[in-house]
Parts: structure tokens; C-alpha cells; sequence
């Protein structure tokens, strides 16, 4: 019945029983926050509400306050759009992506990986809406009759495909993300001693009570919301570069930037994943679930991705030079030796150079290495949509009209801002949400488990 | 669902084991007793096959909404750019929806997973009766964590049929 190679390493480790996963899920949710997840989460309200006050001067006094000029139209705040959106990939990649291939490794990271998608992806929608500047006319991008003819949205414009993509993911993932949710938060309601508590549960678990039907439709609709996820994740980062790609910028106007930019997605949304992590496994003692095994797996995740993208921009100098368009050769050669050198070498640095460390297995089962890995790689992330967006901008065709951009502080208190919404967001959930997939998890328990794993191998050595 | 109004008496009986479940659900029904309903606390892998449970049609459904949402795609881009204000937008076809289309297949995409997927997930609701606030469905709080619960109808022999199939605790209700 259950059989699986004993070449297999166990995915949960300890003798751990159903009722003792149910304990360990539940203890962060049942038990106060501990000191230190308080002062995380201050700071990151502080920053936070650092980024509404930056929004509100924004929204009162116009864009003129952020840094962009008349040449530099698109600056940090497209940059942390990118960045923000590509890190949220690699949640849907891990839940969707990976129950398509059947990789039960997936089970104890996916919770907290599509909660990272979700916060991100909220974090990212509101560099468009704001780069409005009229952000209550914000609505305007919806197809819908209106006074003016009615004038209609334009289905042919990449930025209203972008509108489409961005809000299909988003509302995909959070509804994939409950569907989910719904059979752990029974479990928190059924344990639930305090009133208030148990009443909270009781409404965000919609009633369910683990039906055979239920569960049997239960994964019907996993596997179907899985097969329209995964085209979905990668149409998503495909139009976002195609912001880029059908316009006729140097540097910008490229056919290989969609695979280019879904692999830059998957690379930095992992090492965000590896980052969150790292830190709840050891704040809530979750080592037992999320294992050095699970984070040598992303590692290697890591290290293909990037590969992928120092492929990527090796190909984009090469055909650069081979187009023989002159244009397209002055970007480039603009953006590694240029006045924005810097930006350029340290995205190659961070991106390309640094997840070759991880074809050494003793560094990448390292977990303070793989920690400054993870950021490093969020910063090269951060630095490559920099480096595609005002680079290119920055010297256009007419001399003239080059010039460099700088942020003002407004520019920086937004993105400061979104991190610390995204905090905010991410410590909330953990302390609230059942951070690993808990019904998910008990169906490999008997296979995947070292306890009883040891046991199936020592009771076959009688045969 | 099945059981509504009629005060007919329903037995529960509790498992601690998934693999004592399948097999005590086999021996049930081979002893010609009918099971209403199983609460487990996680999907239990051929369950549904042990208890003759028919497969779920909430797959075509979604295809069947994917349709719908290709249509309105369809629909949506040939009123707006082709049919009620036509254009000229980079100097794109604008006078026939099939030339015009390729710009549109992001959104045709995008709104064929948007229907799919939320249409879906509403069925799902709704045919298991999941709303917020509902009321649990599990009798005992247990099965939510490592218990699993046996409900049927109440019958001669019955009790010693599911104490040999491996119950830890039995009652009647």
C-alpha cells in the first residue's frame, strides 16, 4: 500500500503522530507572540505607515515629487513593480507547479509560499495605480460605459493586458491560497477554547467538516486550479515584459525577454521564499517540517534560475552586437560601462556570480550562507529591472535630451513603504494562519515520515 | 444531505488509523450495511473508490466555465475594438475581429483562466454548503485533527461489525 524507495530522505522528521503535526501547526496561533516577532513587526509598521505618508504627498502634490524627468519616465517605481511581482511567482510556482510534478516537498512550504505571492502581488499593484497620478480615476482601466462615447479601454495596449494578468493572478492565487486554508482553519476552530477565537475560526472555515465528497472534490479542484495556475504564472510575468518588448526602446525591444524575465521571477521569488523561511521555521521551531532538505531543494531551484538568467543576459549582449544595429549596441555597451556601470555589475554580481555557490552541497545546505544568499539575490533582482528600465531610458536617440536619474526620498519611503506592508502582512499571517498546509501534510506522513519510514524499512528487512 | 428530517437513529464509530478506515469501510460494505457519510481530517487516498463514491464531474464544470469565459473574451474585444469604436491603433486591423485577434490572445487567456477558475471554486462552495459562518458539518471535533468517523444508519449487528473492523469508540445517536 504505502511504499516508497528508501533511497528517499524523510520529508518530516522526529516520531511524529497526525495529532502531533496538529500540535505543532497550531502552537504559534494558540500561544502569544513571542518578543520578537513584536519588535519585527513595529519596525515594519513603521515602515509602513513611513510609505502612506509618502503615498498621501504623492497623491496630494502629484508625481512631480518622485524622481523621474522628463527622459527617465519609468524609474523605481516600474522597477519595484517588477520586483514585487516577480518575487510572488515563486509561490504559485511551488503550489501549483510543483502538485503537477507530485513533488511532496512542496506540502510544508506551499502555505506560507502562496501567502509571499499574495502579499507581494498586493505590493506591486500599487506602483501602477499611484504612477497614475490621478489614483481615483484608477478605475478608468476597466472595461466599463462611461460618458465619453464611451470611450473603451484599448485591448490592443500590453499595459491593459497587464491590468488583466495582474488582477486574474491575483484573485487566482487568493482563492487557490482558501480553497486550501479552509479544511486547517476547521482545524483551529475545532480546537479552539477561547470563544472569541473559536468564533473567528468558525466563519473563515465556512462550516467544513471533512466529508469524503468534500475531499474528494477538494482535490479534484486543487489539481484543476493547479492546471490553470501554472499557465497562468507564466502568462503573468510574459506580459509584464512585453511592457518592455513592444515598444521600441534599445535595449527593451527584445523577443527573448518573456522566458528571460519568467526565469528572473522564479529566481528571485525563491530566494524570498528561502528568506521568510529560514526565519519562521526558527522563530515558530518548525525545523521538523521545513527540513535543510527543503532548503537545499530551493537552493538548487536557485541555482538553476539564475544560471538561466546569466544565459539570458550573455544572449542579450551577444545578439546586441550581432543585430549590427548601432542603437541596440550603444545600450548595451552603455549599460556596462556607462555612467550606471555600477548597477549592471552589480546585478551581475548578485545574480549570475553568487547561486554558483550553490553546486557545492556543503554550502547549500548551509543555512546562514543560504540566508545572505537569499538576499543577495533580492538586491541583483532588485538591481536588473533598475539596470532594463533606466539604462535604457536614460540615453535615448537624441543626445540632447540624456540625462540621469536619482531618487528623491519620496522614491525611496514608497519602497521602503511596500517592505514594510509586506512585513506587516507576512508576520499577521503567521501568527493567525495555519502556516503549513496541515491536511495536506498528514497524507504523506506515513510514507515521507522518519519514524515511520524507519519502520517500514526495518519491518521489510524480515522479508 | 441525504438524511434530512426523519429521526432514523445514525451510528458513529471512530478509527485512529487511515489504513484501518479503508479496510473497515470495506468490511461494512461487504457486510451489506450502507455508510451515510466519513469525516476525515485529510483526504484518505481510495476512500472514495472503498466507499463506491462516483467521481466528480467539477472538472467538466470548469471547463464549461472556461468556455463561458472565452466567449465573453471574445465578445468583450469584438464590441469594444472591432463592432462599436473602431480605432486605428498603431495601425492595427480594426475591421474584423480574426485579423485583429492576435493582439487579443493575452485577454482571451486571461479571461478563460478568470472564469474557470472563480466559477469553480464557487461550485465548490456551494455544493458542499461552505459559506462563512456555517455551522461545523463534523459531529465530533476530533476528526478535524487525527480522528476518523464511520456515520450510518442504525441496524441489527451492526455494532459488532464495526467493532471487529477495528473501531476505538462506538455511539449511537
Amino acid at each position: 500500500m504505502h511504499y516508497e524507495s528508501p533511497v528517499r530522505q524523510p520529508l518530516i522528521l522526529g516520531d511524529k503522530s497526525y495529532n502531533q503535526i496538529t500540535e505543532d501547526v497550531v502552537r504559534p496561533i494558540e500561544n502569544p507572540a513571542p518578543r520578537s516577532w513584536w519588535m519585527v513587526f513595529s519596525i515594519a509598521l513603521v515602515m509602513f505607515l513611513w510609505g502612506v505618508g509618502c503615498l498621501a504627498y504623492t497623491v496630494g502634490t502629484g508625481i512631480g515629487v518622485w524622481g523621474l524627468n522628463k527622459t527617465v519616465g519609468w524609474a523605481w517605481d516600474i522597477t519595484n513593480f517588477v520586483w514585487w511581482v516577480g518575487i510572488g511567482h515563486a509561490g504559485t510556482l511551488i503550489s501549483a507547479v510543483l502538485l503537477l510534478f507530485r513533488q511532496r516537498w512542496r506540502m510544508a512550504i506551499n502555505r506560507s509560499a502562496e501567502a509571499m505571492t499574495i502579499f507581494s502581488v498586493i505590493q506591486a499593484g500599487l506602483f501602477p495605480v499611484f504612477h497614475m497620478g490621478r489614483v481615483w480615476m484608477a478605475y478608468w482601466v476597466l472595461p466599463i460605459p462611461n460618458q465619453f462615447g464611451s470611450l473603451w479601454v484599448n485591448f490592443n495596449s500590453p499595459l491593459l493586458w497587464d491590468v488583466f494578468a495582474i488582477s486574474t493572478y491575483l484573485s487566482v492565487s487568493v482563492v487557490f491560497w482558501y480553497v486550501g486554508l479552509i479544511p486547517d482553519f476547521a482545524m483551529v476552530r475545532d480546537r479552539a477554547v477561547n470563544p472569541v477565537q473559536k468564533h473567528i475560526y468558525k466563519i473563515l472555515s465556512f462550516g467544513w467538516g471533512g466529508k469524503a465528497k468534500a475531499w474528494q472534490r477538494f482535490e479534484e479542484v486543487s489539481l484543476v486550479l493547479a492546471g490553470l495556475a501554472t499557465p497562468l504564472v507564466l502568462s503573468v510575468h510574459t506580459i509584464v515584459s512585453m511592457d518592455f518588448a513592444t515598444s521600441v526602446i534599445p535595449g527593451w525591444h527584445t523577443t527573448i525577454f518573456p522566458p528571460y524575465f519568467v526565469a528572473g521571477a522564479i529566481f528571485s521569488g525563491f530566494a524570498m521564499v528561502q528568506t521568510l523561511l529560514l526565519i519562521v521555521r526558527k522563530v515558530f521551531k518548525m525545523e521538523d517540517y521545513i527540513t535543510v532538505q527543503h532548503i537545499e531543494m530551493m537552493n538548487i531551484v536557485i541555482m538553476v534560475t539564475g544560471s538561466i538568467v546569466g544565459v539570458a543576459y550573455i544572449t542579450e549582449l551577444f545578439i546586441a552586437w550581432y543585430s549590427g544595429v548601432e542603437y541596440e549596441q550603444y545600450a548595451f555597451l552603455n549599460r556596462a560601462t556607462g555612467p550606471y556601470w555600477w548597477a549592471y555589475w552589480s546585478m551581475m554580481t548578485c545574480n549570475v556570480f553568487s547561486p554558483q555557490f550553490m553546486w557545492f552541497k556543503k554550502l547549500r545546505t548551509n543555512l546562514v550562507f543560504t540566508f545572505v544568499i537569499s538576499i543577495v539575490v533580492n538586491i541583483g533582482m532588485w538591481f536588473e529591472r533598475f539596470v532594463i528600465i533606466v539604462t535604457s531610458l536614460h540615453r535615448d536617440y537624441l543626445p540632447s535630451s540624456w540625462s540621469m536619474f536619482s531618487p528623491s526620498f519620496v522614491d525611496v519611503g514608497i519602497f521602503v513603504g511596500t517592505i514594510g506592508f509586506f512585513f506587516v502582512l507576512f508576520l499577521l499571517y503567521a501568527r493567525t494562519f495555519p502556516v503549513i498546509a496541515q491536511a495536506e501534510l498528514k497524507t504523506i506522513l506515513k510514507t515521507s515520515g522518519e519514524a515511520q519510514k524507519k519502520h517500514h524499512s526495518d519491518h521489510g528487512a524480515h522479508h | 444531505m441525504a438524511h434530512t428530517t426523519e429521526p432514523t437513529p445514525v451510528v458513529r464509530a471512530l478509527y485512529h488509523d487511515d489504513d484501518v478506515l479503508i479496510s473497515a469501510v470495506k468490511e461494512i460494505r461487504a457486510a451489506g450495511y450502507k455508510i451515510s457519510e466519513v469525516y476525515t481530517p485529510f483526504p484518505v487516498h481510495g476512500l472514495d473508490k472503498a466507499m463506491g463514491l462516483k467521481e466528480t464531474r467539477i472538472a467538466m464544470a470548469a471547463f464549461m466555465y472556461g468556455l463561458l469565459g472565452l466567449t465573453v473574451a471574445v465578445t468583450l474585444t469584438w464590441y469594444m475594438m472591432i463592432s462599436d469604436w473602431p480605432q486605428n491603433i498603431g495601425g492595427k486591423p480594426n475591421y474584423n475581429w480574426g485579423m485583429n485577434m492576435p493582439a487579443f490572445v493575452p485577454i482571451l487567456f486571461e479571461l478563460t483562466v478568470f472564469f474557470a477558475a472563480h466559477l469553480m471554486v464557487w461550485t465548490y462552495l456551494v455544493i458542499n454548503g461552505l459559506y462563512p459562518g456555517a455551522d461545523a458539518q463534523n459531529p465530533d471535533p476530533r476528526t478535524t485533527d487525527d480522528y476518523f468517523m464511520v456515520e450510518l444508519p442504525a441496524a441489527d449487528g451492526l455494532v459488532d461489525v464495526l467493532k471487529k473492523s477495528g473501531a476505538v469508540e462506538i455511539a449511537e445517536a
